[in-house]
């Protein structure tokens, strides 16, 4: 009896339209949350590091020596992990896969030269400061390598 | 008076690449004649060695890898992991997360058993029923996809709670699915339990005592076939306390009943993801993790193939000392070696494929 209700089914499979897609023909249709691929707006990237520090796969690779964020689409596993850690929120998971490649290839996100002109300005800026910010503590208060030399000539005066 | 029968013996391989195999395991089948009279186990072709990168990565960050463990029983391992961390902090997550899982979970294990429906066709030479079923188990993966993101591996779950909510529109998109499926599963799932070339291949085939599969330690479907009520989902963890089901038994012992164990499951799995939406409480779904585990615990829960433990010890800082998972493949392997002993040569793939291996998960 089961035999003849499948064969019910498989007339009906015969006649009905395909259970699959037209694709490539008809293009799919990705849900909204589907984890496709990792972008990164590089113009709003700090380089800080977070997603490369999270990532359970190790596919990214910061270098703020370089000013580089790195990726290797084929180690990324799309957990969304380094989207959630962002401080800035420049990376996004985009809702449809990685391109076919023959090649493993490595994706590099590298700053503008507008961006690294900025980047060492700021990064002069924050060293001037820092060392502005240390002669200023060293002038309120004695050095302690003086301060002991002193007492122990002292000492040897007495 | 002496046997003049041919009786030679001879060990033949099976696998670790077999048509029936769709992940490597290996067997040296000692053949006497056509018959098995002793079968030797072996695995470690695909051990990658994921418990030690829990020293590694972050408490919080490693239950991505956890949940990557198997393709298919993905959501139970997150939900493993997650549970026993959350047990060593002492935390009690919200009631929606708690819904939430135990529906995800439910969907996940209707996935597996369609899956493993349509590989068991594949092994019989059903073709047409084969995709049948995996058409079928693409409107679970689509329902998975719409909610989570992934089809086969979510990310939802984390330390705490989720890391997405569900939509009420989603809810009732599942809720119309779950309806759909009901209707049409009813084909598929009646051509394997009352067709008559079906019952002849696993009728009686791989027969297993109640007695011996708990000797050996058997759990999941492989065991309630055999006619012991143990699921680990009776013991209420997440949402399951509130749900009302009772655990599929069946009393044969043979490849027949631990097809039909499944199938009652199937809509078992339909039945609860309707009660999780019935009875979806509306709320946060995650609570705050102050500081790092310090302590260890052993979480049980019933995957798709069985019961599955989590242990993991931590020692106060953000990287724990220990994860241990002992997924149920591998207190299966026993009874499937039990099984196979007497069996003839034909009847072992059949056999093999009714335990529902998962070597991934097996092999971690």
């Amino acid at each position: 009896m089961s035999t003849l209700n499948y064969l019910g089914q498989s007339l009906k499979n015969l006649f009905s339209r395909p259970a699959t897609e037209n694709y490539p023909a008809k293009p799919h249709i990705y849900e909204e949350r589907y984890r496709g691929h990792i972008e990164n707006d590089i113009s709003r990237c700090i380089l800080c590091g977070n997603c490369m520090r999270h990532c359970p796969s190790s596919a990214i690779t910061v270098s703020k020596a370089e000013y580089t964020w790195r990726i290797r689409p084929f180690s990324c596993v799309q957990c969304n992990e380094c989207v959630e850690v962002c401080p800035v929120k420049c990376l996004s998971m985009v809702n449809a896969p990685t391109k076919p490649g023959t090649q493993k290839s490595i994706i590099v996100n590298r700053y503008s030269s507008e961006q690294i002109a900025v980047e060492q300005e700021r990064q002069k800026a924050i060293a001037e400061r820092i060392a502005k910010a240390k002669a200023a503590a060293a002038a309120k208060s004695p050095n302690p390598a003086d301060t002991a030399q002193a007492s122990k000539e002292n000492k040897s005066c007495v | 008076m002496a046997d003049n029968s041919i009786k030679k013996i001879s060990i033949v391989p099976f696998g670790p690449q077999h048509p029936v195999l769709p992940e490597p395991i290996h067997l040296d089948l000692v053949l006497q004649d056509e018959k098995v009279i002793d079968a030797l186990p072996s695995i470690g072709f695909v051990h990658r060695g994921l418990e030690k990168l829990v020293e590694k990565r972050d408490f919080q960050d490693f239950v991505l890898v956890a949940e990557r463990t198997c393709g298919i029983c993905s959501f139970g391992h997150g939900l493993g992991y997650v549970e026993a961390v959350e047990k060593i902090m002492h935390l009690e997550t919200t009631p929606r997360t708690k819904y939430l899982r135990t529906m995800w979970a439910e969907l996940g294990r209707m996935h597996n058993h369609l899956m493993w429906l349509g590989l068991l066709a594949d092994a019989f030479g059903f073709e047409s029923l084969f995709m049948e079923t995996w058409r079928l188990r693409e409107k679970v993966l689509d329902l998975l996809e719409l909610t989570t993101g992934g089809r086969v591996i979510f990310s939802v779950n984390k330390v705490g709670g989720l890391r997405k909510d569900v939509t009420k529109g989603m809810l009732d998109t599942i809720m119309a699915g779950m309806t759909v499926l009901t209707k049409e599963c009813r084909v598929a799932t009646d051509t394997f339990l009352g067709d008559r070339d079906v019952q002849s291949r696993m009728r009686g085939v791989g027969r297993l005592s109640p007695e011996r599969a708990e000797e050996l330690g058997c759990c999941g479907p492989f065991l309630r076939a055999s006619g012991v009520r143990r699921d680990l989902r009776l013991l209420g963890y997440e949402a399951y306390g509130e749900l009302q089901f009772e655990p599929i038994v069946s009393f044969d012992g043979d490849c027949y009943a631990r097809c039909e164990v499944r199938i009652k499951e199937l809509y078992q799995s339909m039945d609860l993801v309707r009660q999780c939406i019935e009875k979806m409480p509306d709320g946060p779904i995650e609570v705050p993790v102050k500081g790092n585990p310090n302590g260890e615990y052993m979480a049980r829960i019933e995957q798709p193939r069985g019961e599955a433990l989590y242990y993991v010890k931590a020692n106060g800082t953000k990287f724990l000392t220990r994860y241990r998972n002992r997924t149920p493949t591998y207190s299966n392997i026993p009874g499937l070696v039990e099984t196979i002993k007497g069996a003839e040569l034909a009847d072992v793939a059949m056999m093999i494929l009714t335990i529902d291996p998962c070597i991934s998960c097996t092999e971690r």
